[in-house]
């Protein structure tokens, strides 16, 4: 028998029954991710990304294939698998320190009181955010609400990270320095990260593979392209070097020529 | 400091090769002025007199349309033969009944005792009918908020229930009195059920509606924290479900608030309903018209403290 990667999708695929027949979302997928790998998965909307992290995360079931984490196969949520949302998901009613409690307090059963808070403090203190531990989601900014998300996340010591368009929603000077900080966490923490993203910029800058998803339905892993780029990076000395455009170039050419947006084809 | 981009096309550069390249120059921007200074000198009114100033902006309207509503009514009712006391009139007549509200009600340290069948003030059928209320409406929130829960979490629940209590919700408060007597054949009891049963319709609905509302966010943040069904209720549930239910308890006490006024007035004995009908049968209309005013206040309270309360809960949750 080969030797399993830390994560290891084999012949994932999605099909829903509909009035007009069964309808293939997502095919064939099948995926090696090593431990400390940063993969990040790009593709237009309604290529079935998001399905994809969610039978990751457990919060889908397949319809064929099995996904393997660390030898375990995976077939509902747990708290190895931080999933970090789109729309940073907090609980309006907790604080800021009571969100990432919440999550801590899941994790760390039988560490004592203390231990935990110091915990919990730590990670907001990765994310920058210890001092707004008091305050309520609502009174903070967009990119801080997806701060304490990551917070909450890297809280748990997950086995594997998952980021559902984690800066999606944000402006571009936002997502940049969220981006940062993430980098900074990676190159302290050195966690498996799955993440979903629709900016070729931020794929290439955050990840060591960046996989390119073909068009649905029946959406499949189209290509991988493994970013051989120095770390740590830096956005500014990167964007003009040679291997930095190369793969800018060439996760655009995938996109935009060989598997265009399907909504553009109709119009 | 700051600095601008201007786009400057450089025709004239390179006007032989046909082209027009863009160019990006830098201009420096004279460093932005401190406003602070400017503006300090304004703040000088104080925020109490700031506050005063809102409050009676708020209130001052209110009076003034409550004393031309007055002025109105005391003028169309001042005619010799007219049917209706005009305010004037309400308050000769019934000075007695406006002025000592507390006539037969002891209040100590912990509550208070009313005297038996004897004269009794209108604030001490006021406290019989908000002490009836109070049971009541405790009870229905009690029921409403599980059968909520209840019907919320379970969809066998939902079809079961759900079409059953669209139907005797519409049922009016009065309609139950006769089967409310018949069980229950005496008048404390039965006003207490009567008060139940059309309080607890808005709460159960209410509480369904926001279980069944939870944001797919909250759950799915639930399932990959793992959070098993108690943690589930009491962490997520409970909280995100808080402002629905105030809604349905603020509806609740004001159905019941008006429920209780026509039990009673059926009923009689005691309470502010009964008071209505004494009044009216020994032909003292200014004094219903008293009541109205004090019913009437006294809903709008109980409204805003459900109200207040709901906000305070929901805040801490």
């Amino acid at each position: 028998m080969k030797q399993r990667s830390y994560l290891a999708l084999e012949g994932i695929g999605v099909t829903f029954p509909t009035p007009k027949g069964p309808f293939t979302a997502i095919r064939d997928i099948d995926l090696s991710i090593d431990k400390g790998e940063f993969v990040a998965l790009i593709g237009h909307s309604g290529c079935g990304k998001s399905t994809l992290l969610n039978i990751i995360a457990g919060l889908t079931k397949p319809s064929r294939g099995v996904v393997f984490l660390d030898g375990d196969v995976v077939d509902k949520p747990g708290t190895d698998r931080a999933v970090i949302f789109q729309d940073h998901s907090l609980l309006p009613w907790l604080t800021v320190e009571e969100n990432v409690r919440l999550a801590v307090d899941k994790v760390m059963t039988g560490k004592p009181r203390a231990e935990r808070r110091d915990w919990v403090m730590h990670n907001l203190e990765l994310v920058q955010m210890a001092h707004s531990a008091a305050k309520r989601p609502a009174e903070l900014s967009g990119g801080m609400k997806q701060r304490v998300g990551i917070a909450r996340a890297i809280a748990m010591s997950p086995r594997v990270l998952l980021m559902d368009e984690p800066f999606g929603a944000l402006d571009a000077l936002t997502r940049a320095s969220l981006q940062d900080a993430v980098m900074a966490i990676q190159a302290q923490l050195n966690n498996t990260v799955v993440m979903i993203t629709h900016d070729v910029d931020e794929a290439v800058l955050l990840a060591d593979r960046v996989m390119m998803m073909t068009n649905g339905p029946a959406a499949t892993i189209g290509e991988d392209l493994a970013i051989k780029l120095p770390r740590p990076r830096n956005r500014i000395e990167m964007a003009d070097t040679p291997d930095y455009n190369h793969a800018r170039h060439e996760i655009l050419h995938f996109l935009h020529q060989r598997f265009s947006n399907p909504t553009d084809k109709a119009a | 400091m700051s600095s601008s981009v201007r786009l400057v096309t450089a025709s004239e550069d390179q006007p032989e090769n046909g082209t027009i390249l863009p160019k990006a120059e830098i201009i420096p921007y004279p460093g932005a002025r401190p406003a602070a200074a400017e503006r300090s000198a304004r703040l000088d009114i104080s925020p109490l007199l700031e506050r005063l100033r809102n409050v009676a902006l708020t209130i001052l309207p209110t009076l003034l349309m409550l004393f031309a509503l007055l002025m109105v009514w005391e003028i169309l009712c001042s005619g010799e033969d007219a049917t209706f006391p005009a305010p004037s009139k309400v308050w000769t007549e019934s000075h007695e009944v406006i002025m000592h509200p507390l006539k037969g009600v002891e209040i100590d340290g912990l509550g208070f005792k009313i005297q038996d069948g004897g004269d009794v003030g209108i604030a001490g059928h006021i406290l019989t009918s908000l002490a009836r209320v109070a049971f009541g409406f405790s009870l229905s929130a009690l029921f409403g908020i599980a059968l909520g829960i209840l019907i919320g979490t379970s969809r066998f629940a939902y079809r079961a229930l759900d079409p059953l209590f669209q139907i005797l919700r519409t049922v009016p408060p009065l309609a139950w009195l006769p089967i409310s007597l018949a069980i229950f054949q005496q008048a404390q009891p039965s006003a207490i059920f009567l008060i139940f049963i059309t309080a607890i319709w808005p709460v159960i609905l209410n509480t369904a509606a926001g279980v069944q509302n939870i944001p797919m966010t909250y759950r799915n943040v639930a399932k990959v924290l793992s959070l098993n069904p108690v943690e589930y209720f009491l962490k997520i549930m409970l909280p995100a479900t808080v402002p629905h239910m105030f809604t349905g308890l603020r509806i609740g006490i004001g159905m019941s608030w008006l429920a209780i006024v026509a039990a009673e007035m059926v009923q009689g004995g005691t309470g502010i309903g009964f008071f209505i009908w004494d009044s009216y049968n020994s032909s003292l209309l200014t004094d219903t018209i008293v009541a109205l005013v004090w019913i009437g206040l006294i809903g709008f309270s109980l409204d805003r403290i459900v109200g207040w309360i709901g906000r305070r809960v929901a805040r801490q949750a």
